[in-house]
């Protein structure tokens, strides 16, 4: 389906990354935001609260995150496309209800444009060190898709992307942002309606009386949802359920409902899955890397090759599912793995676990605050060679 | 290319580097990326914005060493001149920045920006007089990108307002480029 044109603000404009995410999601289809301002974020909810009335949204300052995650989850099942906007500090208090998301199988996208941590930490500046926490920040197993874009223009791009991956898979998508991108300023380019593809959901159609909210076959075929105020009556709920949503408390229901959250995403990694490579072929090391990290990487690599050291790029733009299958193909090939992150160590973790020791996994750490220098990454990819 | 604007928080400094960033990203088919300085140092005291402008993408978004230094307060000139690289260009307000003396290894042009804005009604046009100076000067862009760049970032009510700001600027700039090669030439003479 392409984007319905109310949304749609054509043209070339020169913002910055909050205001890009926030034309995204209008672009869309997203209709509601819930949140709690906090900086560097809150320019994505300024720009949808000025612009939702002229579009048919809502947008509602909430008393605190954890609210205003629940609100998201209950407005995804009025079939209005939702999100919510925040950092560190209030993604960490949304982490009980993004679970509730998850267990209740409700598309929606939460923006976390991060900033240094931990607790309040650095209100003002970048960071990439809530990347674990958005795959493991609520109890309980379950899977999640997170992407992280590296300019302005990818916060446009990809938050509809975001949002196409939630209603997709039924799972609230995280979208990781960080201060240098969303405080940075750039061309960024909205085209016309019909060039943009969004999903709309799948609704259930058929009697009422059968109707099955979930379908537990870990498969991409997702159960249709319905609309609350349709007159269907059902029951969704955190609580380990069937698939009719109704509360079941036992191991044999755990086993089908757990398994299903996990691997309805662990068993469509291949489709859900988006990362950039280059020079990959013939390369002794290769640079693995995210968000604004991906983009001073290329100067460090720039600068590598112009030593003549065979370096390629994988440049992870959907970091949650982990392309696992890919690092372990490449594992074979190269000598190592160089990974630039502004965190003390985090999505290394992944990579040297699926190298399974036939590459060096090497970590360029950065506590937050700045990116990093090129030339720390450079003297990583010249350690990698070696 | 990086360019730093600076001054006082109010004086427009980051719609300056946001002009400045729009005019090369949209209208001179260059990279513009622009970043400012947040937090409790933008209030009053010294504020800044950063651009990095480039013929191809720009891919580290800070700038690393300043090859033009805009400043429009004391303070800001203070905090950052020695960043300036040698050889740089140092752009300033006349009545605002005041030295005994400037660094010899860069080139320093002046502009009353703040009194001819005063001039045109209101000193709020400083910014828009002083990057039509910027303009001239330094050549980063080119003066009818820079011009297409302003309908949009101000209210329309003030569009020509602001165009003639810029050209005040812009015709100030160029008259300090005949004069500064005038003085090269005239130095050159007495030296041979």
């Amino acid at each position: 389906m392409k984007a319905d044109p109310i949304g749609v603000a054509t043209g070339s404009y020169y913002i910055d990354g909050d205001h890009a995410c926030a034309e995204g999601a209008i672009a869309a289809g997203c209709r509601f935001l819930a949140g709690y301002p906090i900086t560097p974020s809150t320019e994505v909810a300024e720009r949808v609260a000025e612009r939702f009335p002229k579009v048919g949204g809502m947008f509602i300052q909430m008393e605190d995150e954890l609210a205003s995650m629940a609100a998201v989850v209950g407005a995804s099942w009025t079939g209005t496309k939702s999100m919510t906007v925040t950092s560190g500090p209030g993604f960490s208090l949304m982490m009980e209800n993004l679970g509730l998301g998850a267990m209740m199988e409700t598309p929606c996208v939460v923006v976390n444009v991060q900033r240094g941590g931990p607790s309040t930490g650095l209100p003002t500046l970048t960071g990439q060190a809530d990347m674990m926490q958005a795959r493991w920040g609520s109890h309980g197993d379950y899977e999640i898709i997170a992407l992280s874009p590296n300019s302005p223009q990818e916060c446009f791009d990809l938050t509809i992307t975001a949002f196409n991956l939630s209603e997709q898979w039924r799972v609230p998508v995280l979208f990781m942002m960080d201060e240098c991108v969303g405080h940075m300023t750039e061309k960024v380019v909205i085209p016309e309606p019909d060039e943009i593809e969004v999903l709309p959901r799948k609704y259930y159609q058929g009697d009422k009386e059968s109707y099955r909210p979930f379908k537990f076959n870990g498969a991409a075929d997702l159960a249709p949802m319905i609309k609350a105020g349709d007159g269907y009556f059902i029951h969704i709920t955190g609580l380990t359920h069937d698939e009719r949503g109704y509360p079941i408390i036992n191991a044999e229901a755990q086993g089908k409902n757990v398994s299903h959250l996990v691997d309805k995403i662990r068993n469509n990694v291949e489709k859900i899955s988006i990362f950039e490579e280059d020079c990959i072929d013939d390369a002794d090391v290769v640079v693995v890397s995210y968000g604004i990290s991906s983009r001073v990487a290329l100067k460090a690599v720039e600068d590598a090759r112009a030593k003549g050291i065979k370096v390629g790029t994988l440049r992870l733009v959907t970091v949650w599912p982990f392309p696992e299958g890919r690092i372990q193909q490449l594992a074979g090939k190269v000598k190592s793995f160089v990974v630039p992150e502004i965190n003390m160590g985090q999505i290394v973790l992944e990579v040297e676990r699926a190298a399974k020791g036939k590459a060096k996994a090497i970590l360029v750490p950065h506590a937050g605050g700045w990116v990093h220098d090129p030339d720390d990454i450079l003297a990583a990819i010249e350690e990698g060679a070696a | 290319m990086d360019i730093r604007f600076s001054g006082f928080g109010g004086q427009g400094i980051i719609k300056s580097g946001i002009l400045v960033g729009k005019a090369a990203s949209l209208f001179d088919n260059k990279y513009g990326t622009m970043t400012q300085s947040f937090g409790p140092e933008a209030r009053g005291g010294a504020c800044s914005a950063q651009i990095v402008v480039d013929d191809s993408p720009v891919l580290y978004p800070y700038i690393v060493a300043p090859e033009i230094l805009v400043t429009m307060s004391q303070e800001a000139y203070e905090k950052f001149t020695d960043e300036l690289i040698p050889g740089g260009i140092l752009l300033t307000d006349t009545d605002l920045v005041k030295s005994e003396q400037f660094r010899k290894d860069v080139k320093v042009y002046s502009i009353p920006s703040t009194r001819i804005a005063e001039e045109l009604g209101n000193r709020i046009f400083a910014n828009v007089v002083m990057i039509g100076f910027f303009t001239a000067v330094t050549k980063v862009v080119s003066p009818e990108a820079m011009k297409k760049a302003i309908p949009g970032a101000v209210p329309s009510r003030f569009i020509d307002i602001n165009i003639e700001a810029f050209d005040r600027g812009y015709n100030y700039g160029l008259e300090q480029l005949k004069e500064a090669k005038g003085s090269r030439k005239k130095k050159a003479a007495v030296a041979a």
